[in-house]
């Protein structure tokens, strides 16, 4: 865009209540002007959405026909609380979220610690470590998918080579296809929660562990005392960030199980995408995605307010 | 008893400080190898990944879990290439994650910018209800969104991943702490010039905000092209899946032919590991001051 004319207006000072008013309304022209493009998006895209979600779910709409078909009240609500599918879904996603949180933050603070104590190569680690976050689940199931399969799998070969002359049917056992897909999900996006430690122990002046070893603490007494202590926000973070991820669990799961063997596995978006795309009950789809949306909205505002306390720069 | 007692205390600091780096040293020598091990196992899958790729299909029938085989081949790449489709979802996958993050900088700097720096009415409220919309995930909207673009006849289109990907709530909030740090009195210094709004936007703060466009810019890229869920409902034709959504139909075709699979899944993790290699500092430093997922 080309520039305004520049033109300085001397009569500027002379007048300023009327200027006044009048860049006023410029700006507020301009603000609103520049707001929106993305005020658009947003309630096309965003808003809409969200507020015909919830007239939806009351409603029992279909794929079938169009419009949102007769009203429903609260039914949609009592049938997904009342029923054994829902329920059996959100505990998935619920195991899955407890199966994967504690090994993806301890982990990843265990071996962010250690590689941060390197003196050479860690930039060798965060590539080691981080590049399988970045490929996508398709070609992460493949992978895994792979290595699982009994028998002629690499995990297999290995175990029965140490030993284990009877692994598990890994992904085909309903005892342990969770297991082994919460396996393949630590592997995958450890890298993430590895990188926010790294700079999170970055920030951690180096002068606090010379003071310490002046005084003769121990490795362990200045880890305990000074490193973990000072990366409580970034465990804070690291650990929203990861409930929220897993409890929004589908990938994986739909890839490398579909759900299975005998639904043992389908976590709740799963359950949504059955009975809206298979089943094409659209209103009942979107009245359990509200009570899932409940479940991580909570979360959300657990963090929220117990961050908020002590209150520091965003 | 000076003369005695000082000697004796440095030969104590010496002794005690021979200690405490014998002990840092094993302590180093430990974690060095606790990550090695780890890092082994975190290169391996990828590793016989390629190693599988790699094989003719009649060796790994034969010796499905030795890492060695005599005769290495690209005969599984080339087939893949010859039917032609893979070629066809990276396009796919390009186009949308291009097209997203493009359109999710230039909406969602403009209306941060006009937060942070213009005075409009209303605009707490409208920066309440951006940050608000973090609290949504798009997972939730799948239902209501494919009703919507359904009504609209956009499914298995470019537009049906790229429309919703473009106002992204995370994005105006990395640009309004961005802009905020910028001083204010740049833009007032530039408005007594009589430069317009969108000049200062566009000449002045812009070019002063390479790290957050970079960092809003990547990571819609990434998010777009590894996205699964809504792809895979909105996309049914294979000339128009994306990358993650033909993969997934892969394993179904290839059968038991582990090679061809495995290269797929190759094919599938190089574009963005090279990505990140190329931009490895940015996108560090990107989830490092902002925490995307």
């Amino acid at each position: 865009m080309s520039t305004q004319t520049v033109t300085v207006d001397t009569g500027t000072r002379v007048r300023p209540a009327t200027t006044g008013r009048r860049k006023r309304r410029g700006e507020n022209r301009a603000g609103w002007g520049l707001a929106t493009p993305f005020l658009v998006f947003y309630v096309l895209f965003l808003i809409g959405p969200t507020v015909y979600g919830i007239v939806m779910s009351f409603f029992n709409s279909s794929l079938q026909h169009s419009g949102l078909g007769g009203f429903a009240g609260p039914d949609n609500y009592t049938e997904a609380l009342t029923s054994s599918d829902f329920w059996q879904s959100m505990w998935h996603t619920v195991l899955f979220t407890l199966l994967t949180t504690p090994p993806l933050v301890a982990l990843a603070l265990m071996l962010a610690i250690f590689t941060d104590r390197l003196s050479r190569g860690r930039w060798f680690y965060r590539l080691v470590f981080f590049a399988p976050y970045v490929i996508p689940s398709a070609a992460m199931a493949l992978i895994w998918v792979w290595l699982y399969t009994p028998e002629i799998g690499l995990w297999d070969k290995w175990l029965t080579a140490i030993g284990i002359s009877s692994p598990p049917n890994w992904l085909a056992d309903p005892n342990w296809a969770m297991i082994s897909v919460a396996l393949a999900t630590v592997w995958w996006t450890l890298g993430f929660n590895f990188v926010l430690y790294l700079a999170g122990l970055q920030e951690i002046p180096r002068e606090l562990y010379e003071a310490a070893s002046v005084d003769g603490a121990s490795r362990w007494h200045q880890l305990r005392r000074i490193t973990i202590p000072l990366l409580n926000r970034t465990t804070a973070l690291v650990l929203v960030l990861q409930i929220i991820a897993s409890l929004k669990i589908f990938d994986q799961i739909f890839l490398m199980t579909s759900g299975g063997p005998n639904y043992s596995t389908r976590p709740l978006l799963e359950y949504v995408y059955d009975i809206g795309f298979t089943d094409f009950r659209t209103g009942y789809a979107a009245a359990a995605s509200m009570l899932y949306f409940l479940v991580i909205l909570a979360v959300s505002l657990v963090w929220f307010f117990a961050s908020r306390r002590p209150q520091r720069g965003a | 008893m000076s003369t005695i007692a000082v000697p004796r205390r440095r030969a104590q600091v010496r002794a005690e400080g021979r200690t405490i780096d014998w002990r840092a040293r094993y302590f180093n020598w430990f974690c060095g190898s606790v990550l090695l091990v780890f890092a082994a196992i975190w290169v391996i899958p990828l590793l016989w990944a390629v190693d599988t790729s790699l094989k003719p299909d009649a060796v790994i029938a034969a010796h499905p879990t030795d890492w060695w085989s005599g005769s290495w081949t690209f005969h599984a790449y080339t087939e893949l290439f010859s039917i032609g489709n893979i070629q066809t979802w990276y396009l796919n996958s390009f186009v949308i994650a291009t097209l997203s993050a493009v359109f999710a900088v230039v909406a969602c700097s403009m209306a941060a910018f006009a937060i942070a720096r213009t005075q409009f009415t209303g605009r707490r409220i409208i920066y309440g209800l951006i940050a608000a919309g973090l609290l949504i995930p798009p997972q939730v909207l799948i239902v209501p969104q494919f009703q919507e673009f359904n009504a609209a006849h956009l499914l298995n289109t470019y537009w049906v991943q790229v429309l919703p990907a473009v106002a992204v709530p995370i994005a105006v909030i990395i640009f309004v702490a961005f802009f905020t740090g910028i001083p204010a009195s740049l833009a007032e210094a530039a408005r007594v010039d009589g430069a317009s709004w969108w000049h200062i936007y566009r000449r002045i703060y812009m070019p002063l905000s390479k790290p957050a466009i970079s960092a809003v810019f990547i990571f819609t890229f990434v998010w777009k092209w590894n996205d699964f869920l809504w792809p895979l409902l909105t996309l049914t034709n294979t000339r128009i899946m994306t990358l993650p959504v033909g993969l997934s139909q892969v394993s179904s075709a290839f059968g038991i032919q582990y090679a061809e699979i495995m290269a797929s899944a190759v094919l599938g993790a190089l574009p963005l590991i090279l990505v990140f290699l190329l931009f490895q500092r940015q996108i560090v430093e990107g989830i490092a001051t902002t925490g995307i997922k």
